[in-house]
């Protein structure tokens, strides 16, 4: 795999040697992050998502593990044994608290790695099984973190559970019978609680595995690059060690930085109050919302209000899981054989538009759905499918790009007029004039 | 194909949400809907401000031990703290005597079974106890309250939107109905039995007023027992009751995160020296390399043997 001009391992002491000729594993290791897998050398920060998404699988799984240890599954005792370890487990506030919030950054650091892929066009030949993996871990990790936050069985547990798994009623004829079979019963009960918790526990490894399938089959063509062009020879790329694993070092270390600010200083900043209530299935909250990483899917589903042909609710559910379910097509739907969002100028406005879009559908999901909410969810839910039903493949038909640079070192060497410039006139850093007078 | 199919629904799902916002709008305009007492009336948290608050806060034991006399002879009547256990009084500064007595003095007793009948029966509170709950169960919660169930008091301060600030203000917040909200909604008028509140979402409150005339609580520290100071001490005791560990998170909270930013600094300037190296690599084709260099000569030696 990858390219020719790929680093061969070549163990230096004779016991890694003795144990790559038994097991390959540090040869594979190499060939993956190591010396031996060459990577376009002008990656943006906007390709460090993908291993920061990775670093919060392994807090979640390491986190959970041992939350686990301490949680007790059952509708009495769930919500009191968490409140246990928040109050009694040595630094069990700091594993619990470490857990919802990395749920959160898991899902901020993926969707920027999703919408990454949307602007650079990642989801394009040869990468289409890269994104649709990605797809399929992306819903993976929704259907985790549902279960994930039903488990303190609070009232937004309790209710939240009981709006999600309602969607499935709203299938004809066997929607009814397939929610109870799901949920074990008429209503979310302590047979829910144990599935979901035996569930949760068991999807995380299963994303695991399929991250590896996603970076197996991303590791064939190599990495995309801002340019979208291939690379062509050795120039163009680095090892990803040391360079990649130097730039995704430091910047993971930023952005735990900022997820410890909220873990330890607002660790309930992204969670709802009344998830502190434990739940009780004779009061039904006010204002029911999911979590926030929800919140444009669920203005979508709320988006359909009028019975036309299929129920209202029905349409809301296609909706919704059509709003991803498209994603799969993406590929056959944007057809531009460009691939960066920087060489397609039309693309580009609908893409920040769409990105607005999605920010104003997360906003009218978290509002009561008063006339005026509902009408900015029906418009924004109008763009969405719009969007990438009719808008895109219009574009890929219409749009000229711009001209694209004949190679990635080209590029690079465009945007750096003080890599590029001859000796004598090459400025002091700060890229002021008075470099000639010295010299002189 | 893709392209066709993709498109017809497309234009089904768009269709379909438009005439969604249609109707909508149609509805909206034929019956706008109408504003409601709760809408015009509800009063957002007054500013309060408590020693635990921002990142570097600290829990006022004083006032903390303030306010849990102020549980303790008023709250307790009714509103149970069951996550808490006496023991973790320890963390406000109460000696371990101090405790026992707390706990052995407690007026509700602890749930027990008889040793030589094996009927249940009562015993009194220890250290390792929580705090009991003042009713046997719900039902009789409710039957002594008006059929009002008066929340566990351990966790309100985050359960709540606002926190200690919503519990500061409802405890100070009871006042008359305001006649011009009665004149302007007849229905809302407060029933019988109820409290108008307007910091409480749907401004009518079974708690009757809890703190009502200055001195309600003697202070054991001397501290003037205004209406205003009880319902402030009892605020913060509650932020402590929700969060007991708010204090070790926020300590650990700074020694990790100045690690991390030595750590990212370290890392950053580590990424700067080997990225330098590669940046130079890039000139391979720049123009002071021996094959561009040679390039332009042979340009000017051409252009020498034109001239």
């Amino acid at each position: 795999m990858s390219f020719a001009w790929a680093k061969q391992y070549e163990p230096k002491h004779p016991l890694a040697r003795w144990f790559d000729e038994r097991l390959p594993l540090p040869r594979l290791v190499h060939g993956a992050i190591g010396g031996g897998y060459p990577v376009p050398r002008n990656l943006n920060y906007f390709w460090n998502f993908g291993v920061l998404a990775g670093i919060f699988l392994t807090i979640q799984i390491v986190t959970g593990i041992v939350l686990a240890m301490w949680y007790y599954s059952s509708v009495d005792g769930a919500f009191n044994s968490v409140e246990h370890i928040m109050r009694d487990v040595n630094a069990g506030w700091l594993l619990r608290y470490a857990h919802a919030n990395g749920a959160s950054f898991f899902f901020i650091v993926t969707y920027i790695h999703i919408f990454r892929s949307l602007f650079y066009g990642s989801y394009k030949a040869p990468r289409e099984l890269v994104w649709m993996l990605g797809l399929v871990i992306y819903l993976l990790m929704m259907a985790t973190a549902f279960m994930g936050y039903v488990l303190p069985w609070g009232q937004m547990s309790y209710w939240g559970a009981q709006v999600i798994t309602g969607f499935f009623s709203a299938i004809p004829v066997v929607g009814e019978p397939l929610r109870i079979f799901l949920l074990g019963g008429y209503v979310p009960d302590q047979a829910s609680l144990t599935r979901f918790f035996s569930l949760h526990y068991l999807l995380p490894f299963v994303i695991a595995g399929v991250v590896i399938l996603h970076i197996w089959a991303l590791h064939i063509p190599g990495s995309s690059n801002p340019t979208g062009v291939d690379v062509r020879d050795e120039k163009d790329t680095l090892p990803f060690h040391p360079f990649y694993t130097a730039k995704d070092g430091w910047f993971a270390g930023l952005v735990i930085l900022i997820y410890c600010l909220f873990l330890f200083f607002m660790p309930n900043a992204l969670g709802h109050p009344d998830n502190y209530i434990p739940a009780n299935p004779l009061a039904t909250p006010v204002h029911i919302v999911p979590e926030w990483y929800f919140l444009p899917f669920y203005a979508i589903l709320k988006a359909f209000t009028v019975d036309f042909i299929l129920p209202a609710k029905l349409w809301g559910v296609l909706a919704m899981f059509g709003s991803i379910l498209l994603l799969f097509f993406l590929t056959w739907l944007d057809r531009s054989p460009v691939r960066s969002g920087h060489y397609r100028p039309i693309f580009k406005r609908f893409f920040w538009l769409l990105v607005a879009d999605v920010l104003l559908l997360g906003w009218a999901g978290g509002r009561v759905a008063s006339p005026v909410v509902v009408a900015v969810s029906q418009l924004a839910t109008a763009y969405y499918f719009a969007h990438f039903l009719i808008i895109l493949p219009l574009i890929s038909r219409f749009e000229k790009p711009l001209p694209l640079p004949n190679s990635i070192t080209e590029s690079v060497l465009h945007g750096e007029k003080a890599e590029s410039a001859p000796l004598g006139s090459k400025g002091r850093r700060d890229g002021s004039q008075a470099a000639p007078a010295t010299a002189g | 194909m893709v392209r066709i199919i993709g498109f017809f629904v497309g234009l089904a799902f768009v269709g379909m949400v438009f005439i969604s916002f249609f109707v909508n709008i149609a509805d909206y305009v034929a019956n706008p809907p109408e504003e409601t007492a709760e809408h015009e009336f509800h009063k957002h948290p007054k500013e309060v401000h408590f020693a635990s608050d921002g990142p570097f806060g600290h829990f006022d034991n004083q006032q903390l031990q303030r306010g849990f006399q102020v549980y303790k002879e008023v709250c307790a009547a009714c509103h149970g703290l069951t996550l808490v256990s006496f023991r973790d009084l320890a963390a406000l500064g109460y000696e371990e005597p101090e405790i026992k007595a707390i706990a052995d003095q407690w007026a509700i007793q602890v749930p027990s079974v008889n040793a030589d009948t094996g009927e249940a029966a009562t015993r009194k509170a220890i250290p390792a106890d929580r705090f009991p709950s003042p009713y046997p169960n719900e039902v009789a919660a409710r039957a002594a309250n008006n059929n009002a169930l008066p929340p566990d008091l351990s966790l309100i301060a985050k359960a709540r939107e606002g926190g200690a600030a919503y519990t500061y203000s409802l405890l100070t917040g009871y006042q008359r109905q305001p006649a011009e909200l009665v004149h302007k909604f007849p229905a809302a008028k407060t029933p019988q039995g109820l409290y108008y509140n307007p910091y409480f979402p749907n401004l009518n409150l079974a708690m009757p007023p809890p703190l009502t005339a200055e001195g309600q609580v003697t202070y054991a520290d001397g501290t003037r027992a205004s209406v205003d100071q009880m319902a402030k001490d009892v605020s913060a005791f509650l932020v402590w009751t929700a969060e007991p560990k708010l204090q070790n998170r926020r300590t650990a909270g700074f020694a990790v995160v100045i690690f991390l930013l030595i750590g990212t600094i370290l890392g950053y300037l580590a990424y700067r020296q080997i990225w330098a190296e590669a940046k130079r690599k890039v000139r391979v084709t720049g123009p002071l390399e021996a094959e561009s260099q040679a390039k332009a000569q042979a340009a000017k030696d051409d252009q020498g043997v034109a001239g």
